[in-house]
């Protein structure tokens, strides 16, 4: 199994370690539950080290990037960050990833972990095919650290250790600057629907930086957190999660990823997707509660008069609202908030709702400014 | 660290107890050590009243945010209670695995089925070789 270079600090912690796609990960330090309400409170730090990183630069790369994202990359700007699908012929998800825009022709994909290798293949295949002679694909996984920052104290710890005022930087926007003396790239950006960064280092320097963020952290509430507590604030958040939610067998219009899609450019999947734009698909991605008692898990199959009509992609009990929420693929027609499903748990049928995602959204802190002075 | 066992009952391989009411009937749940394996336990299936059930069988299942585990009743029987208060406080198994958190009431078929289960300190044995 693969280990990210903090494997001995979540031991020395006591994290329970499970295999998560081949890399030895934390899914919890004390349990789920304290660890998620920890970040929806205070604030949590997540080892996100096995996350991949490849480069995209040199003449070309926009171009490159053009044909093999869905996303239309015009005029992301340096310091900007946005959210795309690769996507095969079929205009199947081969992996959603993040694009971090350094400059012209000067990008980074951040993708899952687990498909981080195929993509690179795809990638350099793609590039032997259709020739962009000058674009440099290049696999910085194992020489970038990646840590995660989340929850509404986020900002006032890490501002202690980066000399930029961090303040002003917008969601889904970055900066390259100093994380304790150390070069870091900053974006406000996450996997758990608060406010909050991830936080990249050359990744000899992250344990030193984990250590750091977890001491100044203390005043204000920061622990550690592992993928278990990840997957139920993405899933409240209404994100998806790779190879549960989808995979290359889907579509982004079956997701919730129709708006990464531009179908007016020429890319890898656009003729596929095309056909589909407006709405043409077979099933949709829906976000539910169980009314009745029960928690719906992957797998499960859900039922509309007492026909098979899907299957649940996600499924959790949310301790923030303190039920079992998930997430199903169902006929479009079912998919409208309102609808009633039941679904299948051992040898039983439980209720449950179809409901708007997300499943929750932070408060927003308002800035009121006094206008009598 | 487990808390202390409870000698007045038998354990089964699958962390499972079952005490002896003395009147037929025996009382069953889960060990310390399971409930600190799930952790959180967000949710209870309890049997129906009237479920018959062979040793080792499921009988009940139990939930904790990430894990779905059956819980294997110690011994044969039919269910003649089940722990409701479980529905609406199910971490009553993690606060109190040996007492408020017990799961179901059976009547037992085979009493002899007891002297098959561990004693609390072979249990804890298993425990310490199941670990290493």
């Amino acid at each position: 199994m693969n280990k990210t270079p903090l494997y001995n600090r979540h031991v020395a912690l006591g994290a329970r370690i499970i295999d998560f796609g081949g890399w030895a990960m934390p899914v919890q330090y004390s349990n789920v539950i304290e660890e998620h309400l920890t970040t929806r409170k205070a604030a949590g730090l997540f080892d996100i080290c096995h996350m991949g990183e490849i480069d995209v630069g040199g003449p070309g790369a926009f171009d490159f990037l053009q044909y093999v994202l869905t996303r239309d990359l015009t005029g992301q700007k340096a310091g900007q960050m946005k959210l795309a699908v690769l996507a095969n012929e079929a205009g199947g998800i081969m992996d959603d990833l993040t694009v971090y825009c350094f400059g012209e022709n000067r990008y980074r994909l951040v993708t899952n972990a687990a498909t981080k290798d195929k993509d690179l293949r795809w990638l350099q295949a793609v590039q032997a095919r259709r020739g962009f002679p000058g674009v440099e694909i290049t696999d910085r996984t194992d020489d970038i650290g990646k840590l995660d920052l989340q929850g509404p104290r986020a900002e006032e710890i890490l501002q202690i250790l980066v000399p930029e005022y961090l303040h002003p930087l917008k969601f889904y926007h970055f900066m390259e600057t100093e994380v304790a003396q150390v070069p870091a790239v900053v974006s406000r950006s996450g996997y758990t629907g608060e406010d909050g960064f991830e936080i990249y280092v050359p990744s000899d320097h992250v344990g030193n930086i984990w250590d750091r963020l977890l001491r100044v952290g203390v005043d204000y509430g920061l622990k550690p957190i592992g993928l278990g507590a990840r997957d139920t604030l993405r899933l409240e958040a209404g994100m998806m999660l790779y190879g549960n939610d989808m995979d290359e067998t889907v579509s982004p219009y079956e997701v919730v990823y129709g708006w990464v899609v531009d179908t007016t450019k020429d890319f890898i999947g656009a003729a596929a997707l095309r056909q589909q734009f407006g709405g043409a698909v077979k099933r949709k991605l829906a976000g539910f509660a169980m009314w009745e008692r029960g928690i719906a898990r992957h797998g499960y199959q859900v039922f509309k008069d007492d026909r098979e009509v899907g299957v649940v992609t996600s499924g959790t009990y949310s301790p923030t609202l303190e039920k079992a929420i998930g997430l199903a693929f169902v006929p479009p027609e079912l998919a409208k908030p309102g609808t009633t499903l039941d679904i299948r748990i051992r040898n039983n049928f439980a209720a449950a709702q179809v409901v708007p995602l997300p499943f929750h959204k932070r408060e927003r802190q308002y800035v009121f400014f006094n206008i009598f002075i | 660290m487990s808390k202390i066992n409870p000698t007045d009952r038998k354990y089964t391989r699958e962390h499972e107890w079952v005490i002896d009411n003395g009147n037929g009937t025996a009382t069953i749940g889960i060990t310390d050590h399971a409930q600190e394996l799930l952790t959180d336990i967000v949710f209870v299936e309890l049997p129906e009243l009237g479920k018959q059930v062979r040793q080792m069988e499921t009988v009940a299942v139990v939930e904790s945010v990430k894990s779905v585990s059956d819980v294997y009743s110690p011994v044969s029987g039919e269910v003649t209670e089940a722990n409701l208060k479980l529905e609406q406080n199910p971490e009553l198994i993690n606060e109190d695995p040996y007492g408020r958190g017990w799961i179901a009431k059976l009547r037992m078929d085979n009493p002899a089925e007891l002297e098959e289960l561990m004693e609390a300190a072979a249990y804890e044995a298993f425990i310490a070789a199941e670990e290493h």
